[in-house]
């Protein structure tokens, strides 16, 4: 068949016009990922898969360190803060390119200060051109408080950036390395506003990144390929593929027969299958995340830390990380995982024991049998591979104590907005990490956040606990925060407010070919400086 | 009719039509198998408590994922094996039973009750009455039916109870359409002018008259329909969207055991076999039932 | 012979109207929001939740929302997916040539095994061969197909390593889509491997999707084989002491297969239902997981959009099947 009837025919997809049949090209990585990506701009969304698909593309002012979740410098060579903490300056690389879009788009200049206000502002100033485009929900960029914080955003030249914040904030530069700072080609934006397709921006990525965007088939793959003039050097790999398997027993079954390298998320059923594999590496790491069950201090007898404390020991924690875990969690004494800095150690677990459960229910003058509920949710999240196996494994536990749970579940959307609304007795539902640091979890169980609606899922105000929050977040000294955090975690741990069940550990599963992969804490991943032998 | 037939062409001593209907089934062994495999299922539900070895959403937390007996590493306590909580997988077949049986007649009996009025009113009132009925049915047809199904229980949430509305909704056309058939067929015949003319009623006609003649067909029908039943809520189940936790339903069964479909392949097999021996039950059953019931095929 | 078409296709024409005020309605009936169930833990502020309705049309009065719709229609837009802001026509085109080779491969698979299966079931009557092949005819009407899938995927992918687990194609493979249909696409890629690949990841998608296709042709042809046998002519055809191949195949087979061609054009349901379950359990990116995962992603223009559409193709294939019956048999079309 003679290419210009292929051409034309394919047309119709705007991929066609620079794809040549690049069957078996030099060097491939595929990566078997869960699902499809809503867009490729990461402003605009939140889940790990849509955020997962654009990363290769694009760079931001400073970025997590590959595998840690140390800041380090990245479209920004360096940046200095004023003595009050509220005034930082960004002095950006020079020389960076940007990429070619397929839909024809060619460069003319380099990265330079332009491009970062662009960026910012899109999201930040309603009137901006493009806010709007794509539906123009920027939740990071809101839910970090950005709006808020970001006093004023200046070009001081070409290559320095100036930003004025409201207050001294310690977690703020952890908040431009995430996906919310990504850097887009203001160039490229203009663009596409003059040829009338401004959403095509959000479909069609150009960015600084190592890897350019080639095609994308919905359900089906994303193409890649490795950027020659990329500012940090040319990827070791020269195609990058994402072959889109939402089931995990097949990503493991194609991981197997080398259809792809490196793999999403593994059932944890097969962990034990994967270790023993020889063609495969499993790497691990403890997720920057928290698994737990709010009780409705509201509702009675809830409002009894007692009876918090009795449901606590009812419930065999360590069979629940054996069994849905399958060793793919480690149990929860704290909200923050071990890896955040302040996570105090000296606190000691409740440990399982039913029938000191059974005396506080009595001595607290619960009659039981007594009808509680336990939600839990309908999807799998990165810190609960099932939550509703936990759940029918602590109904059998909780029955034991006399306390007859019945499992109540709905919609996702839906489950979350009720329970924010307090409508549980008891619940489940956890969190994940965005930028490292300890604040980034403890807001969970401040006073602010335990109004109807609210992300404090146990309506909980205490007021030893919420001086200290407020506090830690003001101060810049982290030895100070650390204490102040310490002394957090034993009263919530003492008052109870939630049953803390397990940080998942993440698993990666790779080929022995795959070299230089690095499980990221932050549950990304990462292909620049990966090789494939 | 097979009943008519007899009754009328044998004046002296004629074979009850029961006892003619089950001579004709008793020659089919394999209608007699089924039925005795779905009287055994049918048992094995009914008498759960007694027969299943553990109670169905007992957790053995030393024995989870325990292979079946005969296999190295199970045990004779957990014959066919344990699940992902360690539960037992036979009790919670036995106990899942009465799920699977209660969905499958209880879909049949709001069928065919809402089948055998709509179908009469469409057969008896016709005109407006009867062209909507039947524009209503065609569109339930014309979405695929596990579509369907799948789309109701979306809006009216996954549970035991809408399971059985989602699929007794989806299966109802058939039910309509052969009621409404075997009346009209039934209400030209000449027995019906005859009562027609000495002035029988009309609810009378319906039920006493008309009813008991064109029962075969609907016989047939619900008694494979059972079968579809079962399958269909299954697959419901299966894809998460049939009964809830810690019902032991076996579709349900089935989804939760995916995962684990490499490492413990029996939490998968099992479900899968017992909807199957249940369904092949039934439909083989079924099948005599329509051969001893339908004289087209009778003796041919 | 016209009128029977014409009256026939009159009546689809309301059916079809309905289906988009049903879909139209279902959709919305279903409980959970299309923004909000794509959030993580965060969730979202009403303020935004408020503005992304707006933009989306969700906060019109519904008979607004469904005069849009329909006006849509007529200018054939299908409305765009709220997750991957295409068309929602556009998706369901490159996505059904998936089904439609899915499901064709199912029926070749069907109707190879299946006629051979009732014929010859049919020729020995009460045999231990009809017995066995009705016997397995039966097992495959009564298959509960998405744990089939499993079995064969457990033991065809995982213990024999034979067959690929998951999609339509190894991914070394890279071509454009011009027919949509791999296997066709993979021939005209000139890729050396493509077409076999392809092929191999069909295999048991189209047999677990074909299994109920299979037994159903299996069953009629048996029973229409034998009523064939009994008619006179073919009765005739053996006394004068035409060879028996001969009477099978020229008179008997040709006559028994009317009723058989129908059976096979009613499958269009079942395929497309059991298209479903077996495109979630093979990862096959057709229409039926298309649907599936617009529910639970809410995806609502998608949603109304695909039900219509495959509800639409379904009431023309069993119009084609009822035409072609009424061309066949005229006792159809004067009945009622």
């Amino acid at each position: 068949m003679s290419r210009t009837i292929r051409g034309s025919v394919a047309a119709v997809s705007f991929a066609a016009a620079v794809l040549a049949s690049t069957a078996l090209s030099a060097k491939t990585l595929v990566y078997c990922s869960e699902g499809s990506p809503e867009n490729f701009t990461p402003a605009l969304n939140t889940t790990g898969t849509s955020l997962d698909a654009a990363r290769p593309v694009f760079n931001q002012l400073v970025e997590f360190e590959r595998g840690t979740t140390k800041v380090v410098p990245g479209l920004a060579e360096k940046w200095d803060i004023s003595d009050d903490g509220k005034v930082i300056t960004f002095h950006l690389r020079k020389g960076v390119k940007f990429h070619s879009g397929i839909n024809n788009f060619k460069p003319t200049r380099d990265f330079n200060a332009d491009d970062v206000l662009f960026s910012f502002n899109r999201q930040g100033d309603p009137k901006h051109p493009y806010h709007k485009v794509s539906g123009g929900a920027y939740d990071y960029y809101n839910d970090m408080e950005m709006p808020k914080l970001i006093q004023k955003l200046e070009k001081v030249d070409d290559y320095t950036i100036r930003m004025t914040l409201s207050e001294p904030n310690a977690p703020f530069i952890a908040n431009l390395a995430m996906d919310l700072g990504t850097i887009h080609s203001a160039e490229y934006a203009d663009f596409l506003m003059k040829q009338g397709k401004p959403e095509q921006f959000d479909q069609i990525p150009v960015g600084t990144g190592p890897f350019q965007f080639v095609a994308y088939q919905k359900d089906a793959v994303i193409r890649f390929k490795a950027f020659p003039q990329y500012w940090g050097g040319k990827a070791k790999i020269d195609d990058l593929v994402y072959a889109i398997t939402p089931d995990a027993t097949a990503r493991y079954a194609k991981l197997k027969k080398g259809e792809c390298q490196v793999m999403f998320g593994p059932n944890p059923a097969d962990l034990a299958k994967m270790k023993e594999d020889k063609d495969i590496n499993l790497l691990s790491q403890p997720g920057l995340n928290i698994a737990y069950v709010a009780f409705n201090v509201q509702k009675k007898p809830f409002d009894d830390k007692h009876v918090r404390q009795a449901y606590i020991m009812a419930i065999d924690k360590a069979a629940i990380i054996r069994d849905v875990y399958q060793g793919a969690g480690q149990a929860a004494k704290n909200l923050i995982p071990p890896t955040i800095w302040s996570y105090n150690d000296k606190v000691k677990d409740y440990g399982y024991d039913p029938e000191k459960a059974r005396q506080l229910l009595k001595e607290a003058g619960v009659q039981t049998p007594l009808d509680i509920d336990l939600w839990y949710m309908p999807v799998q999240r990165p810190y609960n591979p099932n939550a509703k196996r936990i759940a029918e494994m602590m109904q059998a536990d909780l029955a034991k104590v006399g306390l007859n749970a019945k499992l109540v579940t709905y919609e996702w959307g839906e489950y979350r907005k009720r329970l924010q609304q307090g409508e549980h007795i008891t619940g489940q539902l956890g969190w994940t990490g965005d930028n490292g640091d300890p604040d980034n979890f403890f807001f969970l169980l401040g006073c602010s956040a335990a109004r109807a609606g609210g992300q404090n899922l146990s309506k909980w105000c205490d007021k030893n606990f919420d001086d200290r929050l407020v506090k830690a977040k003001q101060i810049p000294n982290v030895a100070e925060r650390t204490k102040l955090y310490e002394e957090m975690q034993t009263i919530a741990h003492d008052e109870a407010p939630q049953m803390t069940i397990a940080h998942s550990v993440v698993f990666e599963p790779i080929r022995k070919e795959v070299t230089g992969y690095k499980v990221s804490p932050l549950g990304r991943h990462d292909f620049y400086g990966v090789e494939v032998k | 009719m097979a009943a008519d037939v007899t009754v009328i062409s044998a004046p002296q001593a004629p074979p009850h039509p029961l006892a003619v209907f089950w001579h004709d089934l008793a020659r089919n062994r394999g209608a007699l198998l089924g039925l005795a495999v779905v009287v055994l299922i049918a048992l094995l539900a009914i008498f759960a408590d007694v027969v299943a070895p553990h109670a169905p959403a007992e957790q053995f937390r030393a024995h989870v994922l325990q292979p079946p007996a005969w296999v190295e590493g199970g045990s004779w306590a957990f014959p066919l094996g344990t699940d992902e909580v360690g539960r037992d997988i036979l009790s919670r077949l036995i106990y899942g039973a009465r799920y699977s049986l209660f969905i499958g007649i209880s879909v049949v009996a709001v069928a065919l009750v809402l089948g055998i009025s709509l179908g009469f009113a469409a057969a008896f009132v016709g005109g407006l009455v009867d062209v909507m009925i039947e524009r209503l049915m065609d569109l339930i047809m014309s979405v695929p039916s596990l579509v369907l199904a799948i789309v109701i229980v979306a809006i009216i949430g996954p549970s035991l109870t809408n399971t059985i509305i989602a699929v007794t909704i989806v299966y109802l056309p058939r039910y309509v359409r052969i009621v409404r058939a075997a009346a009209l067929s039934e209400k030209a015949k000449d027995y019906v002018t005859a009562a027609k003319t000495v002035g029988v009623g009309r609810w009378r006609l319906m039920f006493v008259t008309v009813l008991p003649n064109c029962v075969a067909p609907i016989i047939v029908q619900a008694t494979l329909g059972v079968s579809d039943a079962i399958l269909e809520a299954a697959a419901l189940g299966f894809l998460g969207l049939g009964a809830q936790p810690p019902t032991p339903e076996w579709g349900t069964m089935l989804a939760a055991a995916r995962e684990f479909l490499q490492r413990a392949p029996w939490v998968v097999t099992w479900p899968g076999l017992a909807i199957l021996v249940t369904v092949v039950s039934i439909n083989l059953f079924g099948d005599g039932l329509r051969d001893a019931l339908d004289p087209r095929l009778k003796r041919s | 012979m016209l009128t029977y078409i014409g009256r026939r296709l009159a009546l689809t024409i309301p059916t079809i109207f309905a289906l988009m005020f049903l879909t139209f309605l279902a959709v919305r009936l279903v409980p959970g929001d299309p923004v909000e169930v794509r959030t993580g833990e965060r969730g979202i502020s009403p303020e935004r939740l408020a503005q992304f309705r707006h933009e989306l049309g969700l906060d019109q009065p519904v008979w607004k929302q469904f005069a849009d719709y329909v006006s849509g229609l007529a200018q054939g837009d299908f409305g765009i997916s709220l997750v991957t802001k295409e068309p929602v026509l556009k998706e369901f085109l490159t996505l059904f040539p998936a089904t439609l080779e899915l499901a064709f491969f199912a029926t070749v698979f069907a109707v190879t095994f299946g006629i051979p299966f009732g014929v010859v079931a049919a020729l020995r009557r009460g045999g231990i061969l009809d017995h066995g092949l009705m016997g397995v005819a039966l097992f495959g009407y009564s298959m509960p197909i998405f744990w089939w899938g499993l079995l064969l995927i457990l033991f065809f992918s995982v213990q024999l390593d034979l067959t690929p687990v998951s999609g339509r194609i190894d991914l070394l493979y890279y071509f454009e889509p011009v027919t949509g249909f791999m296997t066709i696409d993979a021939l005209i890629s000139g890729q050396e491997g493509a077409f076999a690949s392809a092929l191999s990841h069909l295999v048991l998608p189209a047999v677990v999707l074909g299994t109920i296709p299979l037994a159903a042709i299996a069953r009629m042809t048996r029973s229409s084989m034998l009523e064939v046998l009994e008619e006179d002519y073919v009765r005739t055809a053996r006394a004068k002491g035409l060879p028996p191949l001969r009477v099978i195949g020229l008179h008997a087979l040709r006559n028994a297969m009317i009723p058989v061609v129908t059976v096979i054009g009613l499958q269009g349901g079942t395929l497309l239902a059991g298209a479903v379950l077996t495109e979630t359990i093979f990862a096959w990116p057709g229409v039926g997981k298309w649907l599936i995962e617009s529910i639970f992603r809410r995806d609502y223009p998608a949603l109304q959009g695909g039900v219509l559409l495959i509800s639409s193709i379904l009431v023309l294939v069993n119009l084609g099947v009822d035409i072609v019956n009424g061309v066949i048999n005229p006792r159809v079309r004067h009945g009622r």
